[in-house]
C-alpha cells in the first residue's frame, strides 16, 4: 500500500502536476487559435508569436513596477503586469488586423492567403521580440515560489516520494479556469458572444439577420489577443520567456486545437490536456515508478523512457496524425470546411 | 524585357558587393543565391504548379545535409562491429512490423483490426527499441570524443546530391502519404511537425551523424580546399601573376568552382522544371491546381498527382540540402531554423512570382541578398536610429548588437507588400502554355 501511494506521489510530482499547468496553457491558447479560425476562418500561424509579444510586453511591465517597488506581495508581479500587456497586445492585434487582414475579407480572398498574411505578420513580430527584447531565455517570476514543498509533502505523509506544487503551477490552473469559465459564459449568454457564434455557424444568415461583421472580427482578435497573452505570461511564468520556444509552440498548440476539433473551444480545452499529457506521459521515464510497483528490491535496467523528452514535438504529431486519419472532425465535432 | 532587366539588376547589385565590400562575400552569397534558388524551385514545383502549402522546407532540406555526412564520412568499421548487427535486427523488427501491420489491415475487419493493429504497433516499438538502444550505445561509445557514429560510404560528397534527393524523396512518401489527402492548412501543419521532428531527431541520434556535436571537416574529394591550393606551386604562381595575395585567390578560387558546379545543377533542375510545366504533365498539373473538382471529374487522380509533386519538390529541396552542407563543410543540426529553412524560402517563391520558374529563381536571389546585406546594414541604420543618445548608452549598444534581427522584420514587411499590392510577384506566372 505504502509503495503504492509513493508510486502515486512520484507520478503526480512529475506527470500530473506539470501536466495539468502545461494543459491549461495549451488549452488556452489553442482556444485563441480555434477562435480566429471558427470567425475569421484561416489558421493563424503567428499566434505563438503573437504570445511572445504579449509575454514581452508584460515584462516590461513588471520591470517597471518592480522599479516603483510595486510587487504583488507572495504572488509573481506579473500577475499585476498582465492587464497591461493584454491592452497593448490587443491594440498591436487589432492594428495588424486594420492594416493587412482587412482587406483579404473584403476582397473575399482565399485562407490559404490569409494564412501567408499571418506569416509575414510572424516574421514581423519577430523581428520587433528580438530587437526590443534579445533572442536569450529569461526568467521573470519573482514571489513565494513553491505552495507544497517537496519535503514538507514527505513530513505531513510520511511517503518517501515529495510532491511539490510551485505556485506557478497551482496560478496557472486558476486562472486558465477563471479565464475559460468568463469565456464561455460570454460565448452562450452575451449578445455579441451569441452573435459571433451564429457568425462562426453560418457567416450569411448571421449577416441577413442583422449580426455586424465588423464587430464580431474585432472581438474575436481581442479576445484571441487576450488568451495568447494570457497563455504566454503563464507559460513563461512557469518555465521561462524565449521567443523561439514560443513559436515552437505552434505545433503542439495547432495539435490541440485540431486534435479537439477545429473551430470547437469545448474541443480546444480537451485537445490542450490531451495533448499535454500525452507528452508528459510518454518522455517521463518509469524507472523508479515500476520499481514502487513491482517486487521488493526489483528495479529495472533501464530507465523505462517510451521516448527521450527531445521528441515532445513526435507525440504532439503523431496524436495529430493518428486523429486526423481516424477522426478528421476531432474528437469534439469541429468543421471540416 | 522587364525580367531581363531584373536579373541585370540583381547582377549588378552582386558586383557591386563584390566592388564595395569584398569580393569573396559577394561570392558567398552568389553560392547561397544559386542553392537558395534551387530550394526555391521545388517549392514552386509543390506551390505554385499544384497549389500544396508544404510548410516543412527545413525538414527536407536537412535530410540532403544528412546524406552529405553519410556519403562522404570515411567508415568506422568498429562501429558497425560494435552496433552494426544491432542496427540491422532493429531495423529488421521495425520492417517486420510494418509488414504485420499491412497484412492485418488487409486480411481482418472490425474489432480485431483495431485491437490488433494497436497490438502489433506497441509490440513491434519495444521489438525494435530492444535490438536499438544497446546497438546505438555500443556505436556511441566507440572513439566517442571524435567520432562516435556509424560514419559514412567514404564516396565523393557530390554523389550526395542525388543521394539528399532521395532521401527527402523517401521523406516526402512518407509525410505525402499521411497528409496529403487532407485540407491545406492541416497539410500545413503537418508539414511543419515533420519537419520539427526531422531536425529533433538529427539533433538526438548521435548514432547517425554526431547530432548537436556536429560533423566538421567532410572531405570533398573533387574540388581541393583553400588551403590545400596554397600549398600548390602552380596557384601560388597563378596568384601572383593576376596580383592577388594567395589567401584571397585560393578562397575566391574555390568559390568560382563552387558556383560553377551549383550553376550548372541550377541550370538542369530549371530545364527539366520548365519542360514539365509545359507538357501536358504541367497542364494536368495546373487544372487540378485551379480547379481540383473539375480535373477529378476528368478522371484524374488528384491524390496521386498530389504526391508525385510532392516527393518531386521535396527532392529538389534535398538536393539543394545537400549541396548546402557540401559548401559549408560541416554539419549542423542546430542551424535548421524554421524561419531560415522554411519561412524565408516561401518569401522568396511568392515575391518571386508563384508558378513561375524565373521568378522563383529572381525571388531567391532577391531575398537572401537582402536577407544578407540587412544583417549589415541593420547596424548601420540602428545607429543613425538612436543619434540622439549619448555614446556610450548602453541601452544604444544592445540595440546595434540587435539591430540584425530586423532582417526579419523586413522580410515579414517584404512578404506582406507583395502579398498586397502584387499577389502574383515579380514575374507573374504566364497564362498561355
Amino acid at each position: 500500500m505504502h509503495d503504492i501511494l509513493n508510486a502515486l506521489a512520484l507520478y503526480s510530482n512529475y506527470v500530473i502536476v506539470p501536466g495539468l499547468a502545461y494543459g491549461s496553457q495549451l488549452a488556452l491558447g489553442a482556444l485563441g487559435v480555434t477562435l480566429i479560425y471558427s470567425i475569421l476562418r484561416f489558421s493563424n500561424f503567428a499566434h505563438g508569436d503573437t504570445m511572445a509579444f504579449g509575454t514581452m510586453l508584460t515584462i516590461a511591465v513588471t520591470n517597471v513596477f518592480l522599479g516603483w517597488g510595486i510587487s504583488a506581495g507572495p504572488l509573481p508581479t506579473a500577475l499585476l503586469a498582465l492587464p497591461f500587456g493584454i491592452l497593448g497586445t490587443v491594440a498591436f492585434v487589432l492594428l495588424t488586423d486594420r492594416l493587412v487582414y482587412r482587406y483579404y475579407r473584403k476582397v473575399k480572398a482565399a485562407s490559404i492567403v490569409l494564412m501567408m498574411a499571418s506569416v509575414g505578420i510572424m516574421f514581423i513580430i519577430n523581428g520587433i521580440v528580438r530587437v526590443a527584447y534579445g533572442p536569450a531565455e529569461r526568467k521573470f517570476f519573482d514571489g513565494e515560489r513553491f505552495i507544497i514543498k517537496a519535503r514538507a509533502f514527505k513530513e505531513m505523509t510520511g511517503l518517501d516520494e515529495g510532491l511539490a506544487i510551485r505556485s506557478t503551477q497551482a496560478i496557472t490552473v486558476v486562472v486558465a479556469l477563471v479565464v475559460m469559465i468568463a469565456l464561455f459564459w460570454f460565448l452562450q449568454k452575451s449578445r455579441t458572444g451569441k452573435a459571433m457564434r451564429a457568425y462562426s455557424d453560418n457567416e450569411d444568415l448571421a449577416l441577413l439577420s442583422g449580426v455586424n461583421p465588423d464587430k464580431v472580427v474585432m472581438v474575436a482578435w481581442i479576445i484571441a489577443a487576450a488568451l495568447a497573452t494570457i497563455a504566454g505570461v503563464l507559460y513563461g511564468l512557469d518555465k521561462s520567456f524565449k521567443p523561439f520556444t514560443y513559436f515552437q509552440l505552434l505545433l503542439p498548440i495547432f495539435a490541440s486545437a485540431i486534435v479537439g476539433g477545429i473551430g470547437n473551444p469545448i474541443g480546444a480545452i480537451a485537445g490542450g490536456f490531451v495533448i499535454a499529457f500525452s507528452e508528459m506521459g510518454v518522455t517521463y521515464a518509469y524507472k523508479r515508478f515500476l520499481a514502487y510497483l513491482g517486487p521488493d528490491g526489483w528495479v529495472p535496467d533501464s530507465l523505462m523512457q517510451l521516448l527521450s523528452t527531445d521528441y515532445k514535438f513526435a507525440v504532439s504529431f503523431v496524436i495529430l496524425v493518428l486523429v486526423l486519419l481516424v477522426r478528421p472532425t476531432g474528437i469534439f465535432k469541429g468543421k471540416v470546411l | 524585357m522587364k525580367n531581363v532587366l531584373y536579373f541585370a539588376i540583381m547582377a549588378l547589385a552582386i558586383i557591386g558587393a563584390g566592388e564595395l565590400q569584398s569580393w569573396t562575400f559577394a561570392l558567398t552569397i552568389l553560392n547561397l543565391c544559386i542553392i537558395s534558388a534551387i530550394m526555391a524551385l521545388g517549392v514552386n514545383i509543390q506551390w505554385g504548379y499544384a497549389g500544396i502549402f508544404n510548410v516543412g522546407i527545413m525538414g527536407f532540406a536537412a535530410l540532403g545535409g544528412v546524406a552529405a555526412v553519410l556519403v562522404s564520412q570515411p567508415p568506422i568499421p568498429e562501429a558497425w562491429s560494435a552496433g552494426g548487427s544491432g542496427l540491422g535486427l532493429a531495423l529488421l523488427a521495425f520492417l517486420a512490423t510494418i509488414a504485420a501491420v499491412i497484412v492485418l489491415r488487409v486480411k481482418t475487419r472490425g474489432m480485431l483490426r483495431k485491437l490488433g493493429t494497436v497490438a502489433i504497433v506497441v509490440g513491434g516499438f519495444f521489438l525494435t527499441r530492444y535490438f536499438f538502444d544497446p546497438a546505438a550505445g555500443a556505436i556511441e561509445s566507440v572513439n566517442a570524443a571524435k567520432a562516435g557514429n556509424i560514419g559514412g560510404l567514404g564516396l565523393p560528397i557530390m554523389l550526395s546530391w542525388l543521394v539528399g534527393g532521395l532521401f527527402a524523396a523517401g521523406g516526402a512518401w512518407v509525410v505525402g502519404k499521411v497528409a496529403l489527402g487532407l485540407r491545406s492548412d492541416y497539410l500545413a501543419i503537418a508539414t511543419l511537425g515533420i519537419a520539427e521532428i526531422i531536425v529533433a531527431v538529427l539533433k538526438n541520434e548521435d548514432w547517425l551523424a554526431r547530432g548537436v556535436k556536429n560533423v566538421a571537416g567532410l572531405k570533398n574529394g573533387v574540388v581541393p580546399t583553400a588551403y590545400d591550393l596554397q600549398q600548390t606551386e602552380w596557384f601560388q604562381t597563378l596568384a601572383g601573376q593576376v596580383n592577388i595575395d594567395v589567401i584571397t585567390a585560393s578562397s575566391l578560387f574555390v568559390k568560382l568552382i563552387y558556383a560553377g558546379m551549383f550553376t550548372v545543377v541550377l541550370l538542369v533542375i530549371l530545364y527539366l522544371s520548365e519542360r514539365a510545366l509545359r507538357s501536358p504533365w504541367g497542364r494536368m498539373m495546373r487544372a487540378i491546381r485551379d480547379n481540383r473538382d473539375a480535373a477529378a471529374a476528368m478522371g484524374k487522380d488528384v491524390t496521386r498527382r498530389h504526391l508525385q509533386t510532392f516527393i518531386i519538390g521535396s527532392a529538389v529541396v534535398g538536393i539543394a540540402g545537400a549541396m548546402l552542407t557540401t559548401l559549408e563543410g560541416q554539419f549542423t543540426p542546430g542551424s535548421y531554423q524554421p524561419l531560415r529553412f522554411t519561412f524565408l524560402i516561401w518569401v522568396m517563391v511568392v515575391v518571386g512570382g508563384s508558378g513561375n520558374n524565373w521568378g522563383s529563381i529572381l525571388g531567391a536571389f532577391l531575398i537572401w541578398f537582402v536577407w544578407v546585406e540587412a544583417e549589415q546594414i541593420g547596424g548601420h541604420v540602428m545607429n543613425a536610429v538612436t543619434w540622439f543618445m549619448a555614446e556610450d548608452s548602453e541601452l544604444r549598444a544592445t540595440l546595434i548588437d540587435r539591430a540584425a534581427h530586423l532582417r526579419l522584420l523586413l522580410m515579414g514587411l517584404i512578404l506582406l507588400l507583395v502579398l498586397r499590392f502584387s499577389p502574383r510577384g515579380l514575374i507573374p506566372e504566364k497564362n498561355s502554355a
